[in-house]
Order: structure tokens, then C-alpha cells, then sequence
């Protein structure tokens, strides 16, 4: 009976803890890069929502699909008709949790891997991006690349244009983060 | 101890769903952003008429609009395919919400000179609005010898001025609507029926078929008369009524449509039709429209 209670006054503890403080940005930075020999593509999107919760390493991420913006228009405006669908699928979220152990008291800079769900285009894959985070005083720098692949997330390219759009893209993500109480 | 293992999993599914929690977290935090309306239309043009969209900044467009001749002309001339009127344009766009362009028209050797400048952009999130308004100002002038048949007397004579306000919403992905009231003063009318000053409301719309193209429509109404005054337009003349598709590839957009006017500028698709649909006066045409871009940026950021 005694364990029951312990558990019960942890969770009610934690659930405390947990929602006491987080890192937070507004303005996180994503941006990927296509590169075939037709045509180079990048655009970038600077209002990234992110919420590290530093006792449960936690990481979730959250973006409008609009808010990309390309030199080319036209560009810009077939990305968001043809392949992303932004009015179908507004926004891409990644949910994933921090997979080592990071005391966010010392400053410092980690190699980290950050395993989680990505969702593109309505489609929800498994993820483990890989980067690094840095710490100083009550900010946290998240750096961290990772690639997408067209296919998996059902983004069709039609054979016309497939030679100017990789298969692959990079994309590169750094989210500033600082602490929300 | 069964309990105990219940409880580590009550445990531990709270954790799982802390994450779901953090992201409520998030979007309360999160600015509501605006998100405008993009690609209303396809192009600048539904068919012959302008659309409430613009060319983006430091972006050229280089429009070929052709028209062949009456489908109800006969074999002698393959049902319209022998003969043709064109339009070339280059439109270029000053901000992402003004445009300029010039064109010639080979059908009466008009050069015409335009502006269009959207007043209000549609948008949805943190500021809502419902509909974009644009407004559209043009000069053609006709350097046609002066002839019996339309004397003038001097290069005012010349010009032909329109004037229209664009209302248009993007109502899903698929149907956008516009209505385009229209003011068009002919200095010189081609028939002594006809007023200078034509007031006429425009309506079109198109219904996006799959990803790369749509179907359009679009019809120019001339009242007959405005406020019991005088018949505005020669009788013989019509209302313009077209309908097409718009193909998208890469950077072209092909417009292929059948209208009953051969005119692709206002003051001839509006004042000037005078075949009707009723007996196969209907021209094929197309426009091409290729965009290019010459952001410097895009040339100097290259990662």
C-alpha cells in the first residue's frame, strides 16, 4: 500500500514538476535544400514553434507549412499547391524525446539523438534526428540536420519535373530555446 | 504487486502522453500567424479577363495569347485555323502587390500599357479576411491608319481607358469566384450607336480539376442601358463569354480556351464582340504564360 502511495505521490509530483518550467521558441529556424544538376531549391521558414521539457526530455516541434518562403514565387506557390497540400495539411509536428541523459543546470554542448514521430504531408513516420544541443545560462541551442524522403511521405512529383526536385531532401534545423516558467 | 504494475503503466503512459501535453503547451504559446491566400488563379488572366492575381516581385512574365478565327467560318479556312490574331505582353511585378505590363495586339495594332495593384489579399489565422480586392487601370491605344471606316482626327482619339475593381475569394482549394465591375471609355466608338463611357460587370471563377489543371469560365455582362439613359452598346454587339482550361507545367501555364470575341485586351472583349455563341462564332485560342524570376537573392544565396 505504501508503494501505491509513493507511486501516486510521484506521479502527482511529476506532473507537477513537469509543467513547472520548459525551453521554448517562437522562432526556430527550418530550412531544406533540393539539389539536382537542373535546378537548386531551399527555402526557409523562421517561425518554428519548439517546447523542450528539460525533466522529462521531451521535444515537440511544430511548423506552418506556409511560412516557407522561397526566392522563386512560383516556387513557393507550387510547393504549397502541388506537393505539400498546405491547405490539407497546414503543418508538420515532430513529437520525440531527448535519448540521453542532459543536465540542463551545467552548460555545455551535447551530442544528442532525439527519437520521435515526424508528421509531413499527413503522413506520421518514425524519426531519430541526430545533432546538437548546447546549453548556456537559461538558453538552449538545438542544431541538427536530417532527410526526407519525398516517397515516404506520399509527395507525389510528377515525372515532368522529377529531374528538378531530389528525392531526397536535407533539411536543417536551429531552434533557440529559452526557458518558459 | 499486480497493482503496483498497473500503476507503473498508469506511470508510464502519462509519460507517453506528456509529450501531447507539451504540444498543447505550444499552441497556446504560439502567435497565431496569418496565412494569405495563394493561387487563387492560376495566372494573371482567368481567360481574357484579368484576375485578381498578380506577378510576384522581381518576377517577369512573358505572355503569348492567340486567337484563331470564328469556328463557323467553313472548310475554305479550316474551320478558323487559317487565320490569327496575337498579343504579346511582358508583365513585370514592382512589389508582390503591384504589377506592371505592356502588350501588342496584332487585331486593330493596339499596344496597350496597364497596371494592377491588389489592394487586399485574402487571408485566414491572425487576421482574417474573406476576400482579396485588386484594382486594375489600362490605356490601349490604336495606331490603325485612319481609315473612313473609323477617321481619327487626332492621337487622344487613339486611346481607349479601363478601369476595374477585382473581387475574388478562394473559397477551398479547388473554386475560386470573382466579379470584376468594369469602366471602359473608348475616346473614339467604333459605331455611332455605341456610348463612350461602357459600364459592365464581369464574373468568373474556376474549378480546379486536379493539381495542374483547372476548368474556367468567365462572362462579360454590358447592360443595355444604366438608369433608363441611353443604349450603351450597338445592338449587334454581345457579351463576351469564354471558358477554357488552365494546364500548369513548371514555369508555363497554358491557357487553352474557346471565346466568342477575338479581342484579348478589355476594351475589344468587352465593347467590341460582335459573334455569339448561338451561331458558332466562337474563337479557339490560348495564352502561354512563361515566368521568370530575377530575385538577385536567389542568385547570391545559394547554400
Amino acid at each position: 500500500m505504501k508503494k501505491i502511495q509513493l507511486m501516486l505521490l510521484l506521479c502527482l509530483f511529476s506532473s507537477i514538476v513537469t509543467h513547472a518550467q520548459y525551453y521554448m521558441t517562437q522562432k526556430g529556424e527550418t530550412s531544406f535544400f533540393s539539389e539536382t544538376p537542373m535546378e537548386n531549391i531551399s527555402a526557409i521558414n523562421s517561425m518554428v514553434g519548439a517546447v523542450i521539457n528539460p525533466i522529462t526530455n521531451d521535444v515537440v516541434v511544430k511548423m506552418n507549412i506556409a511560412q516557407f518562403k522561397f526566392q522563386n514565387k512560383l516556387m513557393e506557390e507550387h510547393f504549397n499547391e502541388n506537393y505539400m497540400e498546405t491547405e490539407k495539411f497546414p503543418t508538420a509536428t515532430f513529437k520525440g524525446k531527448i535519448f540521453e541523459k542532459i543536465d540542463f543546470s551545467k552548460d555545455g554542448t551535447y551530442d544528442i539523438s532525439i527519437k520521435g514521430i515526424v508528421t509531413i504531408h499527413g503522413v506520421s513516420k518514425d524519426k531519430t534526428v541526430i545533432g546538437k544541443l548546447s546549453i548556456a545560462k537559461e538558453q538552449v541551442m538545438f542544431t541538427g540536420n536530417f532527410d526526407v524522403k519525398l516517397v515516404d511521405y506520399n509527395i507525389e512529383v510528377p515525372t515532368l519535373v522529377f529531374a528538378k526536385i531530389a528525392e531526397s531532401i536535407a533539411v536543417k534545423n536551429k531552434l533557440v530555446l529559452t526557458i518558459k516558467k | 504487486m499486480k497493482l503496483l504494475f498497473s500503476i507503473i503503466f498508469v506511470f508510464c503512459t502519462y509519460i507517453a502522453f506528456s509529450q501531447d501535453d507539451l504540444m498543447d503547451v505550444l499552441n497556446k504559446e504560439l502567435p497565431k500567424q496569418t496565412t494569405y491566400a495563394t493561387a487563387t488563379f492560376k495566372s494573371t488572366r482567368v481567360i481574357n479577363g484579368q484576375s485578381i492575381e498578380t506577378v510576384a516581385k522581381n518576377h517577369l512574365d512573358f505572355r503569348i495569347s492567340h486567337r484563331f478565327g470564328t469556328i463557323n467560318s467553313g472548310y475554305k479556312e479550316l474551320w478558323g485555323l487559317d487565320q490569327s490574331r496575337i498579343r504579346l505582353g511582358l508583365e513585370y511585378g514592382i512589389t508582390d502587390n503591384l504589377m506592371v505590363g505592356v502588350g501588342r495586339s496584332s487585331y486593330q495594332k493596339t499596344y496597350d500599357y496597364f497596371m494592377k495593384w491588389k489592394v487586399v489579399k485574402q487571408s485566414s489565422g491572425a487576421r482574417k479576411m474573406p476576400i482579396s480586392v485588386a484594382v486594375f487601370f489600362s490605356d490601349a491605344t490604336n495606331t490603325m491608319d485612319t481609315s473612313t471606316d473609323l477617321p481619327f482626327y487626332n492621337n487622344l482619339e487613339r486611346q481607349s481607358y479601363t478601369t476595374q475593381i477585382l473581387i475574388a475569394r478562394k473559397f477551398n482549394d479547388r473554386l475560386s469566384l470573382q466579379l470584376s465591375p468594369t469602366i471602359i471609355h473608348n475616346n473614339k466608338t467604333e459605331s455611332f450607336l455605341d456610348q463612350n463611357t461602357i459600364y459592365a460587370l464581369g464574373a468568373g471563377g474556376r474549378i480546379k480539376l486536379n493539381k495542374r489543371t483547372s476548368f474556367n469560365i468567365e462572362y462579360f455582362y454590358v447592360p443595355t442601358s444604366i438608369m433608363q439613359g441611353k443604349t450603351q452598346l450597338d445592338p449587334l454587339k454581345t457579351n463576351n463569354l469564354s471558358v477554357g482550361f488552365d494546364i500548369e507545367t513548371g514555369g508555363h501555364v497554358f491557357q487553352l480556351h474557346v471565346s466568342n470575341s477575338r479581342g484579348m485586351i478589355e476594351k475589344q472583349f468587352i465593347t467590341a464582340t460582335a459573334d455569339s455563341w448561338a451561331n458558332g462564332g466562337i474563337y479557339y485560342g490560348f495564352n502561354i504564360s512563361r515566368i521568370f524570376s530575377f530575385d538577385k537573392k536567389e542568385k547570391a544565396k545559394k547554400h
